[in-house]
């Protein structure tokens, strides 16, 4: 299997209710909270696709989307 | 240590009513967590959804019934385990899944509840504990506990709380685990064991209310209130007891696969009724 790397952080903007529980957990420091209270990932080449904001994300509202490093969108 | 490299891949979606969503709970609310464990615990198990059944009663945590796209009740308070029995009863292939909140599984439905764990009946009880009955302004409920404060008891509470693991143990239920939104990995593996089991599973997972339990004690925000839980929680039989006996277990207290199923007893009293004729 090749390998993986990051896709994109699929953020739900009407999902999320800003409570920061992704920014708080994350290892990497690769989330932040916007003007807006929502999750943006502003550093997502430190990611390292542990997922945990996606597992602990209360409002469903991430996913992150990973890739062969071979593949080609 | 994080996994690194992680490359399991959920579509949690296509289990989910996405028309009721972003969903009425707080910000930081730990029953979304335990929606998503729930319904990764689905999709790893690979469960025909139409072949699940939710019900559940009243409650922040009884909403879960109507985000989840199964077959779904949602019913009276406290009394969503009677209506999965009567569910279960009916038709035994179906897979019962009943979530509830602390005060709806052992306040107003604790009779129901210790009733369905001494029948051993083939349903997934999944208890949210949160410690508090948020959805109506954040009164104490009967897992709380000795000295905590809520809207009912500003000068903190004098009632003792239940165990949730031990009284389900002792009233007879064949599956027991424990664990928190924290342990979210955990929650998965944990639900998974439980829906598969053949016999009354109940799965607590604590899980945050930052607006009621958290303000009112003082637990800072949803983040701070996960934290708690890595620093309360041991895995069972933790070396870290010796030194605190009051840290507490997370992990599979009780796995009893001999014990019998009350469909499987209720369906030879039919064979026997029927003398082989049905």
């Amino acid at each position: 299997m090749g390998k993986l790397k990051l896709k994109e952080h699929l953020i739900g903007r009407n999902w999320c209710k800003g409570c920061g529980i992704c920014v708080h957990f994350c290892p990497k420091s690769v989330l932040e909270l916007d003007d807006e209270d929502k999750a943006v990932a502003v550093r997502p080449e430190d990611c390292i696709y542990c997922k945990l904001c996606e597992l602990r994300c209360p409002d469903l509202a991430i996913e992150v989307k990973i890739q062969k490093e071979d593949e080609n969108e | 240590m994080p996994k690194t490299k992680y490359d399991k891949e959920y579509n949690v979606k296509q289990y989910l009513r996405e028309r009721f969503f972003p969903h009425i709970w707080c910000p930081g609310c730990g029953h979304g967590i335990v929606l998503g464990s729930l319904l990764r615990a689905v999709e790893e198990l690979g469960l025909d959804p139409t072949e699940i059944v939710m019900t559940s009663g009243i409650g922040c945590s009884a909403r879960i019934s109507g985000y989840v796209n199964f077959h779904s009740l949602h019913t009276i308070h406290g009394r969503a385990l009677a209506f999965a029995t009567g569910v279960k009863l009916s038709t035994p292939k179906l897979n019962l899944i009943v979530p509830m909140g602390d005060g709806d599984a052992l306040a107003i439905g604790g009779n129901h509840f210790i009733h369905a764990a001494r029948r051993n009946i083939d349903i997934t009880a999944i208890v949210m504990n949160n410690r508090i009955y948020g959805m109506t302004g954040g009164q104490f409920s009967p897992l709380t506990g000795y000295g905590q404060k809520a809207t009912t008891a500003p000068y903190s509470t004098i009632d003792n709380e239940f165990d949730v693991v031990k009284l389900a143990t002792a009233a007879g239920a064949s599956f027991v685990a424990r664990s928190t939104t924290f342990h979210a990995t955990e929650c998965i593996d944990l639900i998974k064991k439980a829906i598969s089991h053949k016999g009354f599973s109940v799965v607590e997972i604590f899980s945050q209310c930052p607006t009621h339990y958290g303000r009112k004690n003082k637990k800072g925000d949803a983040s701070n209130m996960m934290e708690l839980y890595k620093k309360t929680t041991v895995p069972i039989g933790s070396k870290k007891l010796e030194q605190d006996p009051s840290l507490i277990e997370r992990g599979i207290f009780v796995d009893n696969k001999e014990a019998p199923e009350y469909c499987d007893e209720y369906e030879k009293i039919i064979q026997t009724a029927m003398k082989g004729r049905a």
